[in-house]
């Protein structure tokens, strides 16, 4: 009955975001009053339906109710309640209903809170979500229904791998659907700010919650992966330019650019068909991130857990959305008024060059990551990996960390270059100095690009905490606040990578027991190898001492397993981490003559890489949080239009 | 009008995305590396024997004027076993066919053609897989099928189903069988 | 989601096709050259070569014994005194340029290195003449 239930709220769900729809379509072109009385109500009962739909997927699991054939195929009885709760979303179909009811909620959020925006433009906006919920909800109903039954039901089900049981994966997929929604609002406020050709600082203020909690949730994830595919991989590397990486990656370029734009729009009321335009782009971002994981066109090898209709459909899902926007976009934007002017030397013009470097950054991203699929087509297979990015994305970032460095300390409109280079000489007085000190603690055989990270880190490192010099620190607003933790995060995170790509040291090494070696100052005694078995693995455990100046620091224990079912050797890395970086241990395989293999690695500062994402978020929760503030207090003092202070 | 004009510019981008994309959809993903070496001559590598069942193979000894299979498999690869009751239908029509034995042990070797028969006229053993990176192979079992004068004519890449026996007797004759 | 997909298509390809050898690794596999200029060298061309049955990552972090075999047969060359680039040339010709993730000179990925300079170009007339345009008229 629990499964039957679930269809019938996504059906019920689906035909009121049709109803919303129309509604929203006869209050914005015919007027109708009683339309747009309704249009509330009805997104608020269609974001309860999918959540009740969803709740009745993970009930389902926590039953393990056999019967449905989602739950056959993913989980066991036996299974941990955090996986088979998790199981609900670690799958194609529970993963699609997730991402349909955060949507619908996020629908209705917009319909109980937004206050700000003028009646016709909110509906417009109601209207477009609900067209893109239709799309996704024919996605769910048509091509993968998430409460099929199986008959007959067998006794129980197939499992979830266990390598899938991690936390990390439980969460870590979830982590950037959100994300991904969150942006599917901001394409939803500029669809509706287009239609009734109100692109204006209230669509900005509109827009800005959304596109930071979804950059917040974004950059978690995208940490949160990287980390876990630097220590679950077991050969130390943090960042692979992977098409399911670089998926990723995407939205959070646009979603950067996009909340930075924003800004420009609310505070200055310039640059509105950019930021339109940004918001477009960041949610097809999220479909285009989606569709090339989903097809599985890009890592055609792996053509296994990808179905050419679900592909299909993602496609004509965007084709259909992104492609009416950006017509819609080409015909409406030039009714709307470029805005406010500005200088070459303001603030405003920093963030345009921001703008432009991120979306060039996300353009070569993006070119990079098809361009296998274009030139397959031409019958030349190619590979476009770490070097291509490394060597086209490295430098711009760079010159990205300048922009950086001189955009916060401008003031907006117009400034004074004079007054700007007294303003910028610490920073960059820190840039030479950690270049010169790179250039001195490597020997001056540092390559160019960690060097320049290293002076680029120093000067954003000064260059963000600058915005509080000589002010109130009491009566400096949070979003401040977050915008100096989030900049002082890309410091931090640029730094560890510096140090870590020209720092590293490596020890590949055949062992016996009694062993030592030496790798940065510590000395790494291999002690035993001893067999040991876990549920559904067995395994060798090395036992390694690791000691600096004759003192035992601490003990590892790597481990060569072997999981039975499906047959997958794994790697479990060990990291101990001190506070000037961490020491990675992985165990290989045996030798002929009886020796083991050790990979040994010394990480200088590696940790600030993950550090500097988690700062970045904090900054980004903090503006989150001072930016729903203001706009409250602002609605409680007055109606009267929110005119910013210069943040 | 030049200002409206670049509006329309991320529609024709993303126009140009979509149909990347969806001829990426359609088109037949090949999910594998060919090698670049066909038509071109077979490295020359001697080869240690694999087993006690076959003697050793010099791949420099290729070109004496008979075509032939160059069957690139391991004892531990499970598709080599499922593919062996083809290769011994192909040396049964007179097929000769040599073996590439690819990171393998002789006991193993020895193991694997007692259970699946052996077709092969002779074995090397490749412990390091050098071989087959002169091959340009990227994985087992593959086939090679070598000209008499020692050119490689065609890769058949993994498994050689009953349904592939046509297609290999076919290159053979072609090669000058 | 990279960690996820690597483990789907470890778990989709765990099958009979990859698995693995029970023989023990090439010599140079997981083991440094002596000389450090040498493993240097070895080191980076291996980090831009692909790995052959994985797919999506390169040789010098891949578990396969394949690319173990790789790693091997590419340190011993450069212990003998070849080149990197001689190396990667000599897999191009056997395994085309997929092999290689460093991008080479051939004609079909001139617009690859175009790309940068064309957005750079395009962004900055477009953002420029915006900003000017404005200061002219204010």
């Amino acid at each position: 009955m629990i499964a039957e239930a679930g269809l019938a709220a996504l059906w019920l769900a689906a035909t009121l975001a049709g109803l919303q729809l129309l509604l929203a379509w006869s209050a914005v072109a015919k007027g109708n009053e009683d339309a747009r009385r309704l249009i509330r109500p009805i997104a608020v009962a269609q974001g309860v339906l999918t959540c009740l739909a969803l709740a009745l997927l993970i009930t389902l699991f926590l039953r393990s109710d056999m019967s449905v054939l989602l739950v056959a195929e993913n989980s066991h009885s036996m299974k941990p309640f955090i996986y088979k709760f998790a199981g609900a979303w670690g799958n194609h179909e529970g993963s699609m209903l997730l991402w349909v009811a955060v949507m619908s909620a996020a629908g209705a959020a917009v319909a109980l809170f937004e206050r700000g925006l003028d009646q016709r433009t909110h509906v417009a906006t109601l209207g477009a979500q609900a067209a893109i919920s239709l799309g996704f909800y024919a996605f769910l109903l048509f091509a993968s229904n998430p409460f099929a039954r199986l008959n007959p039901a067998p006794a129980d089900g197939q499992g979830l791998n266990p390598l899938l049981q991690d936390p990390g994966l439980a969460f870590h997929p979830p982590t950037l659907y959100l994300g991904y929604v969150g942006l599917s609002v901001a394409f939803s406020f500029a669809v509706g700010a287009l239609l009734t050709r109100q692109v204006d600082a209230r669509f900005a203020r509109a827009v800005r919650p959304w596109v930071l909690g979804a950059w917040i949730l974004l950059t978690l994830g995208i940490t949160a992966g990287s980390y876990w595919a630097y220590y679950e991989l077991g050969w130390g590397g943090w960042w692979f330019w992977d098409p399911v990486e670089n998926a990723s990656l995407m939205p959070w370029l646009a979603a950067t650019a996009l909340l930075h734009s924003a800004t420009v729009l609310a505070t200055r009321d310039a640059l509105r068909a950019w930021t339109v335009m940004l918001s477009v782009v960041a949610f097809a971002m999220s479909m285009v991130g989606t569709f090339l994981v989903r097809s599985g066109i890009l890592t055609s090898v792996h053509a296994f857990a990808v179905d050419p209709t679900r592909g299909t459909f993602i496609l004509a899902l965007l084709g259909l959305y992104i492609g009416g926007a950006l017509a819609l976009f080409a015909l409406r934007v030039h009714t709307v008024n470029e805005g406010s002017r500005f200088d070459p030397v303001s603030r405003e013009a920093m963030l345009v060059l921001n703008n432009l470097l991120l979306c060039v950054i996300l353009g070569l991203v993006l070119i990079g990551t098809l361009y296998p699929l274009l030139t397959e087509m031409m019958g030349v297979r190619v590979s476009v990996g770490p070097p291509y990015f490394n060597t086209i994305i490295g430098p711009i970032t760079i010159a990205l960390m300048a922009v950086l460095v001189v955009g916060p300390l401008l003031r907006w409109r117009h400034d004074d270059p004079r007054k700007l280079l007294r303003r910028v000489t610490p920073s960059i007085a820190l840039a030479v100095l950690a270049l010169a000190a790179a250039l001195i603690l490597s020997a001056g055989r540092i390559g160019w690009l960690p060097a320049l990270g290293f002076a680029a880190a120093g000067a954003v490192a000064i260059a963000s905490v600058l915005p509080l010099w000589k002010r109130n620190l009491l009566r400096t607003p949070m979003f401040t606040y977050g915008m100096v933790l989030a900049h002082l995060g890309c410091a931090v995170s640029l730094a560890g990578m510096a140090a870590e790509s020209s720092f590293s040291s490596e020890k590949l090494a055949a062992a016996r027991p009694g062993d030592t070696f030496e790798i940065a100052g510590q000395t790494v005694r291999f002690d035993s190898v001893i067999p040991i078995a876990g549920p559904n693995w067995t395994a060798m455990q090395a036992s390694l001492t690791v000691s600096r100046d004759g003192e035992v620091i601490g003990t590892a224990r790597p481990q060569a397993r072997f999981f039975s079912d499906p047959p997958t050797p794994t790697t479990e890395s060990v990291q101990m981490t001190h506070w000037n970086g961490q020491l990675y241990l992985v165990l290989g395989d045996q030798l002929e003559d009886g020796r083991w293999q050790l990979r040994i690695w010394w990480k200088p500062f590696v940790t600030l890489i993950w550090a500097g994402g988690a700062l970045i978020a904090i900054g980004g929760a903090l503006a989150l949080i001072g930016r729903v503030r203001r706009e409250r207090r602002h609605k409680v003092q007055a109606r009267k239009p929110a005119r910013e202070r210069f943040a | 009008m030049k200002r409206s004009l670049i509006l329309w510019v991320p529609l024709a981008a993303y126009l140009v995305f979509l149909v990347v994309a969806s001829l990426g959809l359609t088109q037949k993903n090949q999910t594998v590396i060919q090698s670049r070496m066909i038509g071109k001559p077979v490295p020359g590598i001697d080869l240690p024997a694999a087993s006690a069942m076959a003697p050793a193979l010099s791949t420099k000894q290729m070109a004496d004027g008979k075509p032939r299979l160059l069957n690139v498999f391991a004892s531990w690869c499970v598709p080599c076993a499922a593919e062996a009751p083809q290769l011994a239908q192909l040396a049964q029509r007179g097929v000769r066919i040599d073996g590439v034995a690819i990171r393998d042990a002789r006991p193993d070797v020895d193991a694997f053609l007692q259970r699946n028969g052996n077709p092969f006229h002779r074995i090397g053993l490749d412990a390091r897989s050098t071989l087959q990176f002169y091959l340009g192979s990227s994985g087992v079992p593959e086939t090679f099928v070598i000209d008499g004068k020692g050119i490689i004519r065609y890769q058949h890449i993994g498994y050689i189903g009953p349904q592939d026996i046509d297609t290999i007797l076919t290159k053979l004759r072609e090669a000058g069988a | 989601m990279r960690p996820l997909f690597i483990f789907l298509s470890a778990l989709m390809l765990a099958g009979p096709a990859l698995a693995q050898t029970a023989l023990p690794p090439a010599p140079y596999a997981d083991r440094q050259l002596e000389d450090p200029a040498q493993e240097a060298k070895a080191m980076a061309l291996m980090q831009t070569i692909r790995c052959l049955t994985c797919q999506s990552q390169s040789i010098a972090d891949s578990n396969a014994s394949m690319a173990s075999d790789l790693r091997s047969e590419i340190r011993e060359r450069i212990a003998r005194g070849e080149e990197p680039e001689h190396i990667r040339a000599w897999l191009i010709e056997r395994y085309g340029d997929w092999i290689s993730y460093k991008p080479t000179a051939d004609p079909i990925l001139w617009p690859l290195w175009a790309a940068p300079l064309v957005l750079l170009g395009a962004g900055g007339v477009l953002a420029w003449s915006r900003i000017r345009h404005k200061k002219v008229r204010a």
